[in-house]
């Protein structure tokens, strides 16, 4: 059971984390995506209909935004820490502003507020169009160490 | 077809027009004007850390949102669909791979315009959790609840799903 290890130290050696991200299945099952602008990470969740909870408006699952945000988190925890292992989610909370449409891409940045040794803060924004308009905002903590 | 449990017809039904929790394979196995169940079987899909095949807290959201909103339907008189405000989650052990988990939920105060629901998520032992949560939703009013869904749910149209 190595191998996501292996997986994880070439991209820390490498900075590449697409295969990361392609190593874990809940990722690949919603569907996330990032660009990586120097130490800046837009996530990226693409419209896709098996994502959908409300079909009337239609609106993605409050739960795919969330789980969108959190493996957002954790992967900006990893990308800028270089945490050996996938940081463990500790608490989440998940304010949602706006409906967040089907049909349409939707984003995430995060932002790290404080860093100990075993814990890690962090603030997340999640938005599809214009990036002032959140659709909701996370705050979370994540166990570094194993 | 007259139900012997309107609660859990309605639950099922709800539950059963969310695409996403059809793909994850959600099914409500208990409900009442008080509290519901619903299970989700262990799926190597729903894996967030490949190294210890543990689900992602992604799923435990999407489970404990859903149990929360499918019980705000069941605590009010007329169907009402209310978006979530907010969800404040405990991930208080590690799933246990291999294993369904539980989604344990009660609406505890219904107000004029806010619901106030929590979650518990387990494995069998509603006292060895995995994770806890509250969720808060927002009453748009039955007036505002789309027709075609509110029929769905309820069960009037004669095409829904058995």
């Amino acid at each position: 059971m190595s191998t996501f290890e292996t997986i994880l130290q070439t991209a820390h050696e490498q900075g590449d984390y697409k295969p990361v991200v392609d190593a874990i299945p809940y990722a690949k099952l919603i569907g996330i995506d990032f660009q990586r602008f120097g130490n800046d990470v837009i996530f990226k969740l693409p419209d896709n209909p098996n994502n959908i909870g409300n079909p009337i408006l239609p609106a993605v699952h409050g739960g795919v935004v969330g789980g969108f945000m959190e493996m957002s988190a954790a992967l900006h925890l990893l990308m800028m820490l270089d945490t050996p292992a996938m940081p463990k989610i500790v608490d989440f909370s998940l304010d949602y502003l706006r409906a967040v449409r089907g049909g349409r891409d939707t984003f995430a940045e995060c932002q790290v507020i404080r860093q100990g040794s075993r814990v890690a803060n962090v603030i997340i924004n999640a938005w599809q169009t214009k990036r002032e308009e959140a659709v909701a905002t996370a705050r979370a903590h994540f166990l570094l160490a194993p | 077809m007259s139900e012997s449990n309107p609660y859990l017809g309605r639950a099922q039904r709800f539950v059963g027009l969310l695409k996403h929790c059809q793909v994850l394979g959600m099914q409500v196995i208990e409900a009442s004007e008080q509290n519901l169940t619903i299970e989700l079987p262990y799926n190597e899909q729903h894996v967030g850390n490949p190294s210890t095949g543990v689900i992602h807290g992604g799923v435990l959201t999407t489970l404990m949102d859903t149990a929360c909103g499918t019980m705000v339907i069941n605590a009010l008189p007329e169907f009402e669909l209310c978006p979530t405000l907010d969800l404040r989650v405990d991930y208080v052990r590690a799933a246990e791979p291999g294993k369904s988990i539980f989604a344990f939920a009660e609406a505890y105060r219904v107000s004029r315009h806010v619901v106030f629901t929590r979650c518990t998520v387990h494995q069998g032992d509603v006292n060895e959790p995995v994770a806890n949560c509250v969720g808060t939703f927002m009453r748009i009013g039955s007036h505002l609840s789309p027709p075609d869904f509110k029929q769905a749910v309820l069960g009037l149209q004669g095409t829904q799903g058995e």
